[in-house]
């Protein structure tokens, strides 16, 4: 917790305590337009805590606490989440809720923004992501992502696939290579598309197939968690329903985080979800609930597109 | 307290789509009600014209019921509605359904009121039956304004009003019965009788139900098959603390 967020938490300390639908930010929102500018640390304290549970029995990752700042910009603000093993949880939110800077923690992405700060506990498998033992190059291998433009290297399919277990050594010889991108390619359910030309570069494949490249060329790191960070906002709904069915199928194996815009893509893909407002973990449910009763009014207004 | 806001959608055009459909649940409502109401008052006033006027009713009704559930089809299909959007379009089509019956319950007290228009005698059990009638009517109409204003204390004590007419309802089926005993020439008016009881009783019935679905709509729990008591305390307490 930041000095900034504790300080702000007393002044609404009356409301904090009451039950969730009355210590809602919205009202507090407006009042504090209409009176005086409130600056970013009392409205995200006036949104109370996260509701809902954001522990799970079978954690792959948690967040306990976590704060990140841009500069003097605080983006996230004391978030306690888990990453369940063989369960996808989709992170919603208005633009510039933090839930893509949370995502990018959890392999260390932002270890490359120089002005990015990251406090509190960030663990896989229990041991802390950020500590000084933890090399961020093989958590990237543990903690696979997918971005959100399909973004193959300007090599060949088999090479895009290759790269990682090469670097990684993870196949002792050509064949054991063969298998892994061979196995890679189906998991993502693109081998039958491209097993006739596999030399071909990948840029040259259509968006949805690209981005199943990415997605085989993840895989073959064997991750234990991947990390998809709008995958499909860039594809057509036919591309966009197989990577669905591709991440339902994954979720067997795999613990799966994923950010998305389209709510419609969090219920259909997720068994819990996370709804992030302004750099705070609002509410984090089962997507079934979230999306027929959400306890928190944000939430509710959110997802049923009562904003701005 | 949780409160249902049908509008403040940011795409303007859906509140209009649910309004809409609201107010029509509305309209659909006011008029099964003068059914009701009708149907009773043809019944114990041997008033054929407005027995027959609820015949007809009964079609505009049905009319009705059929256009929202094409509208709330178009929603779901258009809107994709989540939360409590999704819990109101459900809550009107499983609304609708009941309203429809409950039409044509007063239809059939309409149709008998037609049926028994030649007969002269009123014997003293009308004046439990208007009785029964008019606890059902303002049953319906509570439920129907908890409905409009998505007041879930009001479906509460409402939905708890149903217990004493299905006593009513027994009380008047044995004054029928011992009716029916002592005079059994005039057995087939009796067994008419009953059967406009019958539809009053369900008629509070899908009152009832009606009740059930502003709390859904409302709370997001679903009190259908559960403990009415231990519901309201469950949801009640929560919302004043």
């Amino acid at each position: 917790m930041t000095s900034n967020n504790s300080d702000a938490s007393t002044n609404t300390d009356t409301s904090s305590a009451s039950s969730v639908t009355s210590s809602l930010g919205p009202l507090d929102l407006e009042k504090g337009q209409g009176t005086k500018e409130q600056s970013i640390e009392e409205i995200v304290a006036s949104l109370g805590d996260t509701v809902g549970k954001t522990r799970v029995d079978n954690p792959k990752m948690s967040a306990t606490g976590v704060d990140v700042f841009y500069a003097d910009k605080q983006a996230i603000f004391g978030v306690d989440l888990d990453i369940a093993n063989n369960e996808v949880i989709s992170m919603i939110g208005p633009s510039g809720c933090g839930k893509s800077t949370l995502l990018r923690c959890l392999n260390r992405m932002n270890d490359t923004i120089p002005i990015c700060k990251v406090t509190g506990e960030l663990t896989l498998d229990g041991e802390d992501i950020y500590g000084r033992d933890t090399d961020p190059v093989l958590l990237r291998a543990r903690v696979g992502m997918v971005f959100q433009k399909p973004n193959p290297f300007p090599k060949s399919i088999y090479e895009n696939v290759a790269y990682g277990p090469r670097l990684h050594g993870l196949s002792r010889n050509k064949s054991e290579l063969d298998d892994i991108v061979i196995t890679s390619l189906r998991k993502a359910g693109i081998f039958e598309e491209v097993k006739d030309r596999l030399d071909a570069p990948g840029t040259g494949l259509s968006g949805g197939q690209q981005q199943r490249l990415c997605i085989a060329r993840t895989i073959a790191c064997s991750p234990e968690v991947i990390l998809m960070d709008e995958p499909c906002s860039a594809l057509d709904p036919i591309a966009t329903a197989k990577i669905e069915e591709l991440i339902n199928e994954l979720s067997e194996n795999y613990a799966i985080a994923i950010v998305t815009h389209s709510m419609q893509q969090a219920a259909r893909v997720s068994q819990r979800t996370a709804y992030f407002h302004l750099g705070k973990l609002v509410e984090v449910g089962h997507t079934a609930d979230i999306f027929t009763n959400p306890r928190h009014e944000l939430t509710e207004k959110y997802i049923t597109g009562r904003f701005g | 307290m949780k409160q249902f806001n049908p509008e403040g959608h940011t795409n303007h055009q859906f509140d209009v789509e649910l309004n809409d459909v609201k107010h029509k649940v509305m309209t659909m409502g006011g008029l099964v009600e003068s059914m009701v109401s009708d149907g009773l008052e043809a019944l114990l006033t041997m008033n054929t014209e407005l027995g027959t006027k609820v015949c007809e009713d009964d079609k505009t009704v049905n009319k009705l019921e059929l256009e929202i559930d094409r509208e709330c089809t178009r929603i779901l299909a258009r809107r994709q509605p989540a939360a409590s959007d999704l819990r109101m379009v459900l809550a009107i089509i499983k609304t609708i359904s009941d309203l429809e019956r409950i039409g044509d319950e007063a239809e059939k007290l309409g149709r008998i009121s037609l049926q028994m228009a030649e007969e002269t005698d009123m014997p003293h059990y009308y004046k439990d039956l208007r009785h029964l009638g008019d606890h059902v009517k303002t049953m319906l109409r509570e439920a129907l304004d908890a409905f409009t204003r998505m007041d879930v204390e009001a479906a509460f004590s409402t939905a708890a009003k149903d217990e004493a007419i299905d006593t009513e309802y027994a009380n008047l089926s044995r004054l029928l019965i011992s009716h029916m005993m002592e005079h059994p020439a005039l057995l087939s008016h009796a067994l008419n009788m009953s059967w406009c009881a019958r539809s009053l009783e369900r008629i509070a019935d899908h009152a009832c139900n009606i009740c059930e679905y502003v709390i859904y709509l409302v709370e997001g729990r679903d009190i259908r098959h559960a403990d009415l008591d231990e519901m309201r305390k469950q949801i009640l307490p929560a919302k004043h603390g």
